[in-house]
């Protein structure tokens, strides 16, 4: 099958979800656009299951904490091995309670994704089998990639940034 | 890490299920895994999966260094082939940064990833071998994956962990010796394999201990996410250096071999036939290097290219770089990158967001290890406790992947 395009893609997704999609880029020609957490879900059977494109498969999923908006993102990265293209989608949650449906209805192989998620943001995936840590111990009490833990104890001199020119 | 204590799944006393911590460090596990299992006899009635006892927060620790530093970070992840991951990092700032490597580094990249493809899947295949009790084979092919070592040995000084290569190309030329110990192992190693593959391929004993056990189904495969030989063992010819090729790849004349049912014994066949492709490819690539200028191993990039310790001593631009890179005055562009490379087990992909600094803001490793483990506990359902330690062999995961 001839390798579908990313305007293609856009113009697919447009007269399904409209507005629903937004801030739509092709950094290095991989097509990224945000959605809501409401549609999330929506949003990737759809891409799942249409038979033009078919992202059947995925690829990964992570976050990324942004403090200063007070954002954490949830990012999935789809490909489509039919079509040959990739698609990331990108969901911004508050990162008071940052709370959004579980992918592994799509997808079994979300649930270590998640977990990995989970554990390291403290992001909820609702109607996740098995919401437990997996690389942290349990009784660790924070999530460590969140960016206003530290990489190691503060109170050290010896190893402050400047004296590294960080 | 999250505990799985052995959890006696009925108080009644009459009860047949055992329950057997497979794990941490079991010597048949060849790395640090935790299977809790409930057995009914020798059969594997259910099993829960612990990992994360050699978690060393890789992605935390890069956000706090610069792009250069975080090559040892990667050599650490699947440390049976580190040089695959090494290159796929530099080759990930580079596409960051818009860096087009000469053709004579992408040679020799692909010589490098090439071989270490093959040292993995010998370590794999080799110890699928040994636990299904053939360990004259184990030991016949193992030496050749130490013959891989030497030729790293020459090309960047280590063995293990090789933190080989530069943003922008190599960190020196391959010398003559590299060069001679390719062509011995090119010729020596497809004699050793093909008698590997003769002790083994339609060895009795061993086709009864692989075929037929730990079947997948291509659907279960995608669905869980699994790349890799063990992807391509249940027919799925997915394999990024032909659906995206990076580096030089699509100058090469391969195949991607392909199994049908997903069984022990399909994965063993596809990593074999791998083997005999990266020859291939290496082949070709010695070929093509012939006709490529001499001595280029780095793209022209001063502002990324750590120059060379003689240059920062006798040259002053070369200082001034030197200091310039090693100070962090260079900024890298604001962006973000996914880059994904054929690591030995499967897709290893490098999710990079630069705000930029001259470290990264987040990266993300997609690892191979982790996503295809998933499956295992679920897989081992039903089977006996002897298939699943070969099914552990024969997915290839590898502890310092699995875990980051």
């Amino acid at each position: 099958m001839a390798r579908a395009t990313n305007t293609e893609l856009i113009d697919l997704l447009g007269e399904k979800f409209g507005e629903q999609l937004f801030d739509v880029s092709e950094p290095y020609g991989l097509l990224t656009f945000s959605t809501t957490k409401d549609k999330v879900i929506d949003v990737l059977s759809f891409l799942k299951e249409n038979g033009r494109i078919n992202f059947n498969f995925l690829t990964d999923i992570t976050a990324v904490h942004y403090p200063e908006k007070e954002h954490i993102a949830v990012v999935y990265h789809l490909h489509s091995m039919v079509s040959g293209i990739r698609v990331r989608v990108k969901v911004f949650l508050n990162e008071k309670d940052p709370k959004i449906a579980s992918a592994t209805v799509l997808w079994n192989g979300a649930n270590w994704m998640e977990r990995e998620t989970y554990d390291f943001f403290g992001v909820k995936f609702e109607g996740h089998p098995d919401l437990r840590r997996i690389l942290n111990m349990d009784d660790l009490g924070v999530h460590p990639m969140l960016k206003q833990y530290p990489l190691e104890d503060p109170n050290r001199v010896d190893k402050k940034d400047e004296f590294f020119g960080r | 890490m999250s505990y799985n204590q052995p959890v006696y799944t009925d108080n009644d006393p009459q009860s047949e299920l055992v329950t057997l911590n497979l794990g941490p460090t079991h010597p048949a596990t060849h790395g640090v895994f935790q299977n809790v299992l409930q057995m009914d006899g020798e059969r594997i009635v259910s099993g829960v999966s612990t990992i994360g006892y050699i978690h060393r927060a890789f992605e935390k620790i890069a956000e706090h260094r610069p792009f250069y530093q975080i090559t040892p970070l990667t050599d650490r992840l699947n440390y049976c082939s580190s040089p695959i991951n090494n290159m796929g990092w530099h080759m990930t700032v580079e596409k960051l940064l818009n860096i087009q490597t000469p053709k004579r580094v992408d040679y020799l990249r692909v010589i490098i990833m090439e071989l270490s493809r093959i040292a993995d899947h010998i370590i794999c295949n080799t110890i699928i071998a040994q636990d299904t009790g053939a360990t004259t084979t184990f030991l016949y092919l193992f030496q050749y994956r130490e013959h891989i070592y030497e030729i790293f040995e020459e090309i960047c000084g280590a063995r293990l962990t090789t933190n080989i290569g530069r943003i922008g190309g190599l960190e020196r030329d391959f010398n003559d010796v590299a060069f001679a110990k390719i062509n011995k192992f090119l010729k020596e190693f497809p004699v050793a394999l093909r008698e590997f593959e003769g002790l083994l391929n339609r060895n009795r004993i061993f086709i009864d201990r692989t075929k037929g056990v730990a079947e997948v189904t291509a659907e279960n495969a995608l669905s869980y996410s699994w790349t890799g030989p063990l992807l391509r063992a249940t027919g799925i010819d997915y394999d990024v250096r032909i659906s995206e090729p990076y580096s030089s790849y699509q100058d090469f004349d391969f195949e991607i071999p392909v199994g049908t049912s997903g069984d022990i014994f399909d994965r063993y066949l596809v990593r074999n036939e791998e083997m005999w492709q990266s020859l291939r490819i290496i082949e070709q690539a010695m070929e093509k290097i012939k006709s490529e200028p001499k001595g280029v191993f780095h793209a022209d990039v001063p502002d990324f290219y750590l120059p060379g310790k003689e240059q920062v001593y006798n040259n002053m631009e070369a200082l001034i770089y030197h200091f310039k890179i090693v100070m962090g005055e260079i900024d890298a562009p604001k962006a973000e990158v996914y880059h994904a490379v054929e690591g030995g087990n499967g897709e290893l992909g490098f999710y990079l967001i630069n705000d930029g600094g001259r470290s990264p803001y987040r990266l993300h490793f997609r690892r191979p290890s982790f996503i295809n483990y998933q499956m295992y506990a679920k897989m081992s359902e039903g089977m006996l406790l002897s298939d699943a330690i070969i099914n552990m062999s024969s997915m290839n995961i590898i502890a310092g992947e699995l875990d980051a």
